[in-house]
Formats: C-alpha cells, structure tokens, sequence
C-alpha cells in the first residue's frame, strides 16, 4: 500500500493499525465488524515500524491505531467509544447513562484488575508472579460474580438483551489469549469448575461470527507469548547471542540477522 | 431522574474526589457531601464500592457510581447543560485519550517523584517532565483545555494545578519550570482563578502536613516498591 507516511492522505477512509497478536487490536477490529464498518487493515512490523504508525501514534507508538477521515485515534477503548460515537448503528454502549457508566466501571475493573495483572504474571516469575497470580484469581472471583449476577440462558453477553456490548469486547480477549498465557506463564486462574458461568460465557463468546472468524491459531499464539516471556525475563538475549555465534561461526561472511531477535525486539517494544 | 438527591463520599484532600466536586459545582448540582476517612473506612463505603473500597463514590437516587472519572461522564451525559466533554466525537476521543496519558504516564511518575529519594527520585522526575512536555503541546495556545470553558481534560487535570506545587514542596523537587512549560504554567493560573474552582479546593497547610505525614508510610511500602517497578524506566 502506497502511503506518504502523512496521516492527512487517509481522507474518507477507516484504517485499522494492528498487529496478528494483539488483543487490544482484536477488541477494535470485533467492534467494526459488529458494526459493519468497511476498513482496511494493516499489519504492522513492531521492529520496523511504519512512518505511518510513528506519525499517527507518536505519544505511544503502539497499535490498535484506528485512523478515520486522516484522524489517527489510539488506545483501544478510546477507539472504542469513538467508534459507537461515530457509527449510531448496532450500538456498543448501553444508552442508559447509569448503565453507561456501568459498563465503564467494568471495562476500568477488568483492564485493571485482570489485563494488566495477567500482562504482569506473564513477564514475571517467582514470588512476583505468585503474587500476581493471586491478585487475579482474587479478580477473576468478581468477574465470575458479575457473570453469575447478569447472565444467564436468554442473556448470553454482558451487553444484555442487545447480545454482546463494551464490556464483552473488553474481557473478550480472555477468551482466547488466557489459556495460552497460561501455559506460557505456568500458572493456572481459569478454573471451569468455580468459574462456571465466566467459562459459558467465553464459550458463548468465541461463537460469535465475527470472533470466531479472528481468532489467532492457539499455537502460532504460545510461540509469541513464549518468546515475550523470555524476552521480558532476561533469558532470550544469551540465546539469540549463542546462535549468532554458531551461525557466524559456520558462516562468517553472514550478515543475517538472526531471525528470532526480530521476534526479541518486537516483544519488548510492545511489552 | 436528574432531580433525586446526590450525594458525594469524598475524602478531603482526594484529587479525584475533587473532580466530582467541580464537575457538580460546574453544572450547578446540589448535592451532600459525606466526609469519609480512608484509614478508618466507613461500613457505607465498603458497602457502596466493595470492589474497590475507594472514594470517589456518587450516590445519585438509588444509583452508585464509582471512579472519578466514570462518575464525571456520568454527570456530564445525566445534567447536559454546560456539557465538560466536547460534543464531536474525534475531540471527546482526545479529551479521553489525554486523560489516560496523564493518569497512567505523568500522575503516576509524579507519585513516584514525591515518595522517592535520591536516584530513583531523580529518574522520576525526568521521566515525569518528559510527559508533561507532551501535556505542554497540547495545551499550547489554549486558555484552558477545554477552550474558552473548563472542560472534562481540565477537570481530570486539575491535581496539576493546585495538588503538584504542594507534591513538588513536600518532595523538594521541581516538575513545572515555568520557563520550560509556560503554556502549562498559564493553564495552571487560569484553571485556579476560576471562581468554582477558586472557591473549591483543600486549604494548603493541611494538605503540606498530610503529605509529610504519609511520606514514611508509603515510601517503605511493598505497593510503592511495585509501582517503581512497573512503571518507572530503567
């Protein structure tokens, strides 16, 4: 795709930054599709990233960037309410402003409380870890409280009657990513038998069409998320060094950069 | 339902308490200011908001609502007339997008730069006046950040105003030069002779001697030692 870099050349157009892996990508991308919003996607190089990115997202230099008439707008749920803002059909929040605020109380609760503390057991290990892991189990026990609470066989979603809303988008990412950060991480919060209506609901959940249709392959996902961790833990550097060496040494007028330290510097640029 | 009663649990010295004051005494809402104390923390409270236990909580007829600024867009979609968030949605997503920043990348480093000593302190400060530049580009040429009237930026930003210069002096370090921010420096001004805000705010004493009080306590703290950990740069 053909691009300046200038953010002023996407005029008329919805274009989604993203990146295959990336949750906060998905909620954005669930929320154009519930809404049958046309977009082009474009997948970013975390360790090349694109003039485009680093000009419409400078603050953070992250994805999801959602640029819309040459206007770039950053952070998922940021991107989110802009999207029901903008587009009136198929709304995503509630219209009720009580209810709305409930749905962002919620959305603040799991980002909080069970995305940033899973984000955190992942990049650690040992008693840090523990620590982290008993913060979200203490965390996922509310979660299933609340699903307890609103859910059941005629209201599937949290979004109510209208079917899925903010707050399924915001914890959908559970729904795939926990049990793969799980085995990466080595521990274990998702507990069928003590969550069992969070667990109907993340299977509910992956059923929708449009998740369903997006949803990276669990192994291609573990491979990321490994790497990540070891990233983020110290461990990976003396490796990438030891097989630069031995490629080097079996061919010294190599200049290839081995290609796992592109994964390396993905992982911690975007950690 | 915009007439039922409103009522405020609040704590005095409390920023994002103070959020829901001025967005209320803004819009011209009566409301019953409940004082709580956070270290002895009311059956009321822990009742209202049993997932956090924290102030601010709005209590508005039957309804509760908790976290400032839930409860600021909250008011703000309840009581429409002299609306905080801008009414296009590309400008409320900026509003909503700099408060976020400022939240999770300057008041943060900023409590870290009150509580720390020494090197830590230092990188603390760096690091937190390095996202005030970017604050300081977004309220270049502006009266105030919400324009010509205080709006939901300002609102959510309001602890620079009046809160930073008593962190600044309890923590012997500086964040706004005025020479490096002066369109921050301006917004501060203009911000405090707001006659709501003005007439709105904790008396400065009390709150240098809170902040002294609290220094021993948080600094030797595990929670502390894990905020360094997570958000300052090595």
């Amino acid at each position: 795709m053909a691009s300046t870099g200038s953010v002023a050349d996407q005029e008329g157009q919805v274009m989604l930054l993203g990146f295959w892996f990336s949750p906060f990508v998905k909620r954005v991308e669930w929320a154009l599709k519930f809404k049958g919003i046309e977009y082009d996607y474009v997948e970013e190089d975390l360790t090349n990233k694109s003039t485009l990115l680093l000009n419409s997202n400078p603050i953070h230099k992250k994805v999801p960037v959602l640029i819309h008439n040459g206007n770039p707008i950053a952070e998922s749920l940021v991107i989110i309410e802009y999207i029901d803002e903008t587009w009136k059909k198929n709304p995503i929040l509630p219209q009720d402003p009580y209810d709305r605020a409930m749905a962002r109380f919620w959305a603040n609760f799991i980002e909080q409380k069970v995305t940033e503390s899973t984000r955190e057991a992942l990049v650690s290990q040992g008693e840090q870890q523990e620590k982290k892991v008993k913060e979200l189990k203490e965390a996922m026990e509310v979660v299933e409280g609340e699903a307890k609470a609103k859910l059941n066989d005629k209201t599937l979603f949290f979004g109510g009657g209208n079917g899925v809303g903010y707050v399924d988008f915001v914890l959908g990412w559970t729904c795939n990513w926990m049990e793969t950060i799980e085995e990466v991480g080595g521990f274990k919060v998702l507990d069928p038998a003590n969550q069992p209506h969070f667990h109907k609901w993340m299977a509910n959940f992956r059923e929708v069409s449009f998740v369903k249709a997006t949803l990276a392959p669990k192994e291609k996902l573990v491979e990321y998320f490994r790497i990540v961790r070891q990233a983020r833990l110290g461990l990976l550097l003396p490796y990438i060094r030891e097989s630069s060496a031995k490629a080097r040494s079996r061919n010294p007028e190599s200049k290839q950069h081995h290609p796992e330290s592109k994964n390396y510097h993905a992982c911690v640029v975007v950690c | 339902m915009a007439e039922q009663k409103v009522k405020l649990l609040g704590f005095w010295v409390s920023p994002f308490v103070y959020r829901v004051i001025w967005a209320l005494k803004l819009k011209g809402i009566d409301y019953e200011h409940i004082e709580e104390d956070i270290f002895n923390k009311s059956p009321l409270l822990l009742q209202l908001n049993p997932i956090h236990k924290k102030v601010p909580v709005l209590i508005h007829g039957d309804k509760v609502i908790c976290e400032s600024y839930v409860i600021v867009q909250y008011i703000d979609e309840t009581w429409p007339h002299c609306p905080l968030l801008p009414q296009h949605p590309y400008e409320r997503a900026m509003a909503r997008f700099w408060a976020d920043f400022a939240e999770t990348k300057l008041l943060i480093t900023i409590a870290i730069a009150l509580w720390a000593r020494g090197e830590v302190q230092e990188r603390a400060v760096k690091q937190a006046m390095e996202a005030m530049e970017k604050i300081e580009g977004v309220v270049k040429g502006k009266k105030l950040f919400g324009g010509e009237s205080i709006g939901y930026l300002d609102i959510c930003l309001g602890w620079m105003s009046y809160w930073l210069p008593v962190w600044e002096e309890v923590g012997g370090m500086q964040i706004i030069d005025p020479i490096k921010f002066p369109a921050t420096s301006s917004w501060m001004n203009t911000f405090l002779h707001h006659p709501v805000i003005g007439d709105n705010l904790p008396a400065r004493d009390a709150m240098i001697e809170y902040f002294q009080k609290r220094s021993k306590d948080i600094s030797e703290s595990d929670w502390f030692e894990g905020i360094i950990r997570l958000h300052l740069q090595p």
